[in-house]
């Protein structure tokens, strides 16, 4: 009895998710409240912890607590030390959660709430939670290497070389996307502007702070900084109001593209202290406390779904992205779900830290979880928006046009009526001159955050007091508030997404170095001023490519660039997968190579499935090269064929589309090249009799 | 562990900083001949170490 009893609180779990997810799909008509999917989703996270983690660590990957971790073996108070699982948890977590999770889901919820929700949920739970939990494991076995070594000494030299290559790609592609949305968020919004320009002389004098002043404090410097960055914010409003200042900071996509190509190389070679490591304490603090914040406003607010549960666009035809459900869901929405990048997460910092083997599963698949919640709530609030909002917010130009009323008569054949004063008023609510156009996700999840925290939680009524001067603060009211957490969370977005680019410049450096220093050994002394320059202008160079050729694209950049990335992200993630497939066959464990064989497959069939669409689809907004070809043979006739705007513009358009399709191609060379290695090096593993992982013996603690 | 200290532990490894105590007890029980960081050298180590190319690369 007893043994049947500690099930009891699952089986009520499951209860629970079951209603929510009923209750979800077939309501027609009538609002649902947003908490339902909150409960569901989080009732098959528990179920899911509880039963498939542990059976994957208990059957298949027999973790040993007794077993020595290299934490304990290596220890050096630095890289390697035994760390308890709930600070852990929180280092993991901050690390594998980014923009990815909040721009994905906001951008599927086009279709409707369900197929986002669905895909998350059973994603993460057989998919990109295995995946942390197996790469955290194998790499955990041998002395916490790093995902290119694995696969060079478990697959073999070329495809480990293969796979640094094909993540090189990827972090290029990563960069300019991150940076595009920054862009799509700042374009033409002052406030914005300011307050994001604010935070590099906020981070300049936080970084000599904590050297100079008070060196090592950085609790009391995050402080400071914090305080610092919230008074921007409120300073914003005044700087939006002021003719003059207004006019310096509103920046065209341009003109923020090479603002940021700029900076991004000069915040890349400047040393660490100055500014990246003050801005990344910042930035991760105001990460997680925005997450917890949504997390229980949501809670508190209980708010409605405007969206349809499943919409029209279904079909493939949706202004935010195009493409049919399958496959271009599962790559829209990748992060939250699968996302390869974490298995480099996986196999970095986390795997030294390990005090206990069995922690592994906790860290490991609990912190996915977590990190596919963060995106239900993201889908949450890009779904407590009236649609016509969403899809006014979402479309392209060319679509919707510039005007409100161009926006609302477009939105309104899309079966989604909105007038053009809500509009008008929303984009004043927020503090902005206009919400047309703001693509790129990050704007439509900061108004539904806004309405949520100025819901749940009101907002400092600096907001209003800091423009008690002008004459229009005085008359939106309690609407200062909103307009306050609208920035509050773009300014969130675009620390940690310039953080990254920061980051992920220096990373993409070394990668190039280590990449070139293959064949010109000189190349790697990291040090060395030459090397660093080049190295860092050519990965600046080619997320700036990318960048630039997002921002002047007439469809809006997000539409093209978006699916390129979750294309590359699921790869890595393909790849990943395989590795720990290969791993289990070695270890003569075969009979559950399914737990991570199946994920490799379904991703693999929805990555090779919209590569191809991409390719060779005859729909010009689908295919690269469809879409070459009709604006190559307009050219030919020297017809202009909107939205170009020039014989020069229409041959960028037929260019891009070449180097697009060029990248997908290397994209799918690079996972088949791969998957190819894999099965070879399984059916090997599957011939011999015995154990040929290469896992490091097993020491006991004493 | 006390539960502020847990959460002053978790916050401080979020950005890359781990237990200065235990860096400490380590030096003192398995290098008692070499003399252990100050914290800020100690900050200062890990901060080159995060973003030095071998740390953690940023997620999506």
């Amino acid at each position: 009895m007893a043994k049947l009893w500690k099930h009891a609180p699952f089986i009520v779990l499951a209860v629970i998710a079951a209603l929510g997810l009923s209750i979800v799909a077939t309501t027609r008509g009538e609002e649902v409240s947003a908490l339902w999917i909150v409960f569901a989703a989080a009732s098959i996270y528990v179920i899911a912890y509880r039963y498939y983690s542990k059976f994957i660590a208990e059957r298949v990957m027999k973790l040993d607590e007794g077993r020595v971790t290299p934490a304990v073996r290596l220890t050096d108070g630095l890289d390697y030390v035994p760390t308890n699982k709930y600070v852990l948890f929180g280092h993991h977590f901050a690390a594998i959660a980014g923009a990815g999770p909040l721009v994905g889901p906001v951008l599927a919820a086009q279709m409707g709430y369900l197929p986002g929700l669905l895909w998350l949920v059973t994603g993460v739970v057989l998919g990109g939670a295995v995946q942390d939990f197996t790469i955290l494991f194998i790499s955990m076995r041998r002395d916490g290497r790093s995902l290119g070594e694995l696969i060079r000494s478990e697959i073999g030299v070329v495809p480990g070389l293969v796979a640094l290559f094909g993540a090189f790609i990827i972090m290029v592609i990563l960069l300019a996307v991150l940076a595009l949305i920054v862009v799509k968020s700042l374009a033409d919004s002052p406030w914005g502007t300011f307050t994001v320009a604010a935070t590099i002389p906020i981070a300049l004098f936080m970084g000599v702070y904590a050297r100079f002043i008070r060196p090592g404090k950085i609790g009391e410097v995050s402080l400071i900084g914090l305080a610092l960055l919230m008074l921007s914010i409120v300073f914003g409003q005044n700087v939006a109001a002021d003719p003059t200042l207004a006019a310096i900071f509103t920046l065209t996509a341009t003109q923020l593209c090479w603002a940021l190509i700029v900076y991004g190389f000069i915040a890349a070679v400047l040393p660490v202290w100055l500014l990246l490591a003050p801005r990344d304490y910042v930035s991760t603090f105001l990460k997680i406390g925005a997450i917890l914040s949504l997390a229980i406003g949501i809670i508190v607010l209980a708010p409605s779904l405007k969206m349809p549960a499943v919409s029209v666009f279904m079909d493939g035809t949706g202004p935010v992205w195009k493409g049919t459900l399958f496959p271009f869901l599962f790559i829209t929405i990748a992060c939250g779900a699968v996302s390869g990048f974490h298995a480099l997460v996986a196999s970095g910092t986390t795997p030294k830290l390990l005090a206990n083997e069995r922690d592994a599963r906790f860290v490991g698949y609990g912190a996915m979880l977590m990190e596919s919640f963060v995106a239900v709530m993201a889908l949450v609030a890009a779904s407590i928006l009236e649609p016509g909002i969403y899809f006014a917010m979402n479309s392209p130009p060319a679509v919707v046009g510039t005007t409100a009323e161009s926006a609302s008569l477009a939105v309104e054949k899309m079966g989604f009526p909105v007038s053009a004063e809500t509009i008008v008023e929303t984009a004043r609510e927020v503090g902005e001159t206009t919400i047309i156009s703001r693509t790129g996700g990050a704007p439509t999840l900061a108004v539904g955050m806004a309405h949520v925290f100025a819901a749940a939680f009101g907002g400092p009524s600096a907001g209003g007091e800091a423009t008690a001067g002008s004459a229009e603060a005085s008359d939106t009211g309690g609407k200062g508030m909103k307009a306050f957490w609208y920035h509050f969370a773009i300014l969130f977005e675009a620390l940690f997404i310039l953080t990254a680019v920061d980051a992920g410049t220096r990373a993409g450096r070394f990668m190039l170095q280590d990449l070139i220093g293959t064949a010109v050994p000189s190349f790697r002394a990291t040090s060395a001023w030459i090397p660093a320059i080049t190295s860092t202008g050519i990965v600046v160079g080619l997320w700036g490519f990318f960048l630039y050729q997002g921002v002047t694209d007439p469809l809006g950049g997000i539409n093209t660039l978006w699916p390129l990335f979750g294309m590359a992200n699921q790869m890595l993630a393909a790849i990943a997968l395989t590795l720990a497939t290969v791993v289990f066959f070695k270890m003569k464990r075969e009979r559950h190579a399914w737990i991570t064989g199946v994920p490799t497959v379904w991703l693999v069939t929805c990555t090779m499935a919209a590569g191809l669409a991409k390719l060779f689809s005859d729909d010009p907004a689908i295919g690269f090269n469809a879409h070459a070809r009709r604006f190559s043979a307009a050219l030919e006739r020297g017809e202009i064929v909107a939205p170009a705007q020039s014989l020069e513009q229409m041959s960028q358009v037929v260019a891009n589309d070449y180097i697009n399709a060029a990248m997908c191609v290397v994209f799918m060379a690079v996972v088949v090249a791969i998957v190819g290695f894999g099965i070879r090096a399984s059916f090997r593993a599957l011939r011999s009799e015995r154990w040929t992982a290469l896992e490091l013996p097993l020491t006991v603690s004493e | 562990m006390s539960a502020l200290a847990l959460i002053r532990d978790a916050l401080r490894l979020m950005v890359g900083v781990p237990s200065y105590q235990a860096y400490v007890d380590h030096m003192r029980q398995k290098h008692p001949d070499r003399a252990a960081m100050s914290y800020p050298e100690f900050v200062r180590e890990r901060q080159l170490a995060r973003f030095g190319g071998k740390g953690n690369p940023r997620c999506c």
